[in-house]
């Protein structure tokens, strides 16, 4: 029981934080229609923008607070600087382009900062254990699944009932089309990206307060994590991200409960391998996008 | 209401319009018909701001059409249904029509959305469901209240009977001379010639890119080469 429970709360756990970075894939691939391999560079940003603002002396939260608000500035910006004069160009050019981004941003982060991890202190409150008789669980962990879920909660009502919301999923949607209908392409794009952003950074700090460290290349495993999330969940509805999040995380933590240890190596190819047979068999997803109109 | 002077549209190096001018005077329901290929739908596009123009110009109630943006044009009353409905298909009904008066205050949309409601019961009746579940017909009459939400002076209409049951399509038809008779301007783009006629005012023949006819669509409907090559097969 005690480890089924642990088993549960580890599925959880990595698949919010696959669900909150699919999700930021997404927001922006449902308007431009590409991958946004900068994406985890986003987490990055967040880390070494937490880690001099607590060098600073700033208290945990806030600097986390600040720092979430800046990935998402970083986002816009991004777009502002690299996308946007490349705007109507095709999705392979913008995806490219992604690449070179977050290929500089990793030369900036080892020249400008450190090549090296860089240890973030975690408040006490986000370290140890909580134990409930023969139950340890970590509290970084309970701490993820809440804010994942909160994040994942206003997020869809924020889709679902605000106006933007609902311009966003329009344009994603068919964005010619929404155009015509006076939703603004600029105030749209940025906004997906200003949400990407955010997302971004709420991932970062989850991933970070499991770890307490940030280093240049921070991002890269959790956003290929994220991009097989994405790929398997589909990548034109945001519901796509979050099943796709939460089975790769169940797929992850299953994995290792029931590999023998000296095939636990294997984990990863095994992961690749179901995002082949995806690609191969299901490229939309488990989520397809168009509905075929019934007549 | 809408005049548009000899413009041109290439993709590349292929022209698409050569030079077509025509004009929709307020109130009035002016057809452009033509076969498939004739560069109808890009024409429209053109007017929408979609794809570009390489000469010629496009005048909305005397303003330069090319100086506004896309996202422009529907707070100067022009509106649009595109072809092929593209509706909002993962949206259900009530966030399509939303995002067709995204322009309005939300206490004026909301007044919208219970007028659309009335003059088409049947998306009261699947207001909750996405548009991508309903049937052609029920799309088309989405795609038509989307584009009326906004309270346009002038909707443009493209091929809206395409792919319809016959059924369906007069139902369409019946939909878009009720709507003329509320006074908005519309210009309705249609393969489905004779109908069009049958309701219009006024009409421009497209052929390869150009107008080869234009006139008093009564006329027009009687006109023997118009009869000969259009209507011969009774369609």
């Amino acid at each position: 029981m005690e480890e089924f429970i642990q088993y549960l709360i580890s599925i959880l756990n990595l698949g919010s934080i696959y669900a909150l970075l699919a999700l930021g894939l997404v927001v922006v691939f449902g308007q431009l229609g590409f991958l946004n391999f900068a994406h985890g560079d986003l987490m990055t940003l967040f880390g070494y923008a937490l880690l001099f603002q607590i060098g600073w002396g700033l208290p945990f939260w806030i600097a986390v607070v600040i720092a979430i608000m800046f990935a998402g500035g970083c986002a816009v910006m991004m777009e502002r600087v690299a996308f946007r004069p490349l705007r109507g160009r095709s999705p392979m050019t913008l995806l490219i382009t992604s690449f070179a981004i977050s290929g500089a941003l990793h030369v900036v982060f080892q020249v400008a900062i450190s090549p090296r991890s860089k240890p973030i202190p975690i408040p006490e409150f986000l370290s140890g254990y909580i134990t409930m008789g023969d139950l340890f669980i970590s509290r970084a962990q309970i701490f993820t699944i809440i804010v994942a879920f909160t994040s994942l909660i206003l997020l869809r009502i924020f889709l679902a009932r605000s106006r933007l919301g609902i311009c966003l999923r329009a344009s994603a949607s068919d964005f010619d089309v929404a155009r015509t209908m006076g939703i603004q392409a600029n105030r749209v794009i940025a906004m997906a990206f200003f949400l990407s952003g955010v997302l971004a950074g709420m991932a970062a700090l989850l991933w970070i307060s499991q770890r307490g460290a940030v280093h240049p290349a921070l991002g890269l495993t959790p956003m290929i994590k994220a991009l097989i999330a994405a790929i398997i969940g589909g990548l034109s509805n945001p519901k796509g991200a979050l099943y796709g999040g939460f089975l790769l995380g169940g797929l992850e933590a299953t994995l290792l409960q029931i590999l023998p240890d000296n095939l636990v190596v294997f984990r990863d190819a095994i992961v690749l391998l179901l995002l082949i047979v995806f690609l191969v068999y299901r490229p939309n997803g488990i989520i397809s996008s168009n509905p075929e109109p019934m007549r | 209401m809408l005049k548009v002077s000899d413009i041109h549209v290439s993709y590349g190096p292929v022209a698409a319009v050569k030079g077509i001018s025509f004009d929709v005077k307020k109130g009035e329901l002016v057809t452009i018909i033509g076969a498939n290929g004739a560069g109808k739908t890009t024409t429209l596009n053109a007017l929408m701001g979609l794809v570009p123009v390489s000469s010629g110009s496009m005048l909305l109630k005397g303003e330069d059409l090319s100086k506004i943006p896309v996202e422009g044009r529907i707070t100067r009353g022009l509106s649009f249904s595109p072809e092929g409905r593209r509706v909002f298909k993962s949206l259900s009904v009530l966030d399509n029509l939303r995002a067709g008066g995204n322009i309005l205050s939300k206490l004026k949309a909301d007044e919208r959305i219970h007028d659309m409601m009335e003059q088409f019961p049947l998306l009261r009746e699947r207001s909750h469901q996405d548009a991508g579940t309903l049937s052609g017909g029920e799309q088309q009459m989405l795609a038509i209240a989307r584009a009326l939400m906004s309270q346009p002076s002038c909707v443009i209409l493209d091929e809206p009977s395409l792919g319809l049951a016959p059924k369906i399509v007069s139902q369409v038809f019946e939909i878009i001379r009720d709507l003329r008779e509320t006074g908005v301007t519309i210009l309705l783009v249609e393969q489905n010639i004779k109908k069009s006629l049958a309701i219009a005012d006024r009409a421009y023949v497209m052929e390869l890119g150009k107008i080869v006819k234009s006139g008093n669509a009564k006329e027009l409907a009687e006109d023997q080469s118009i009869q000969d090559s259009y209507l011969a097969a009774g369609s």
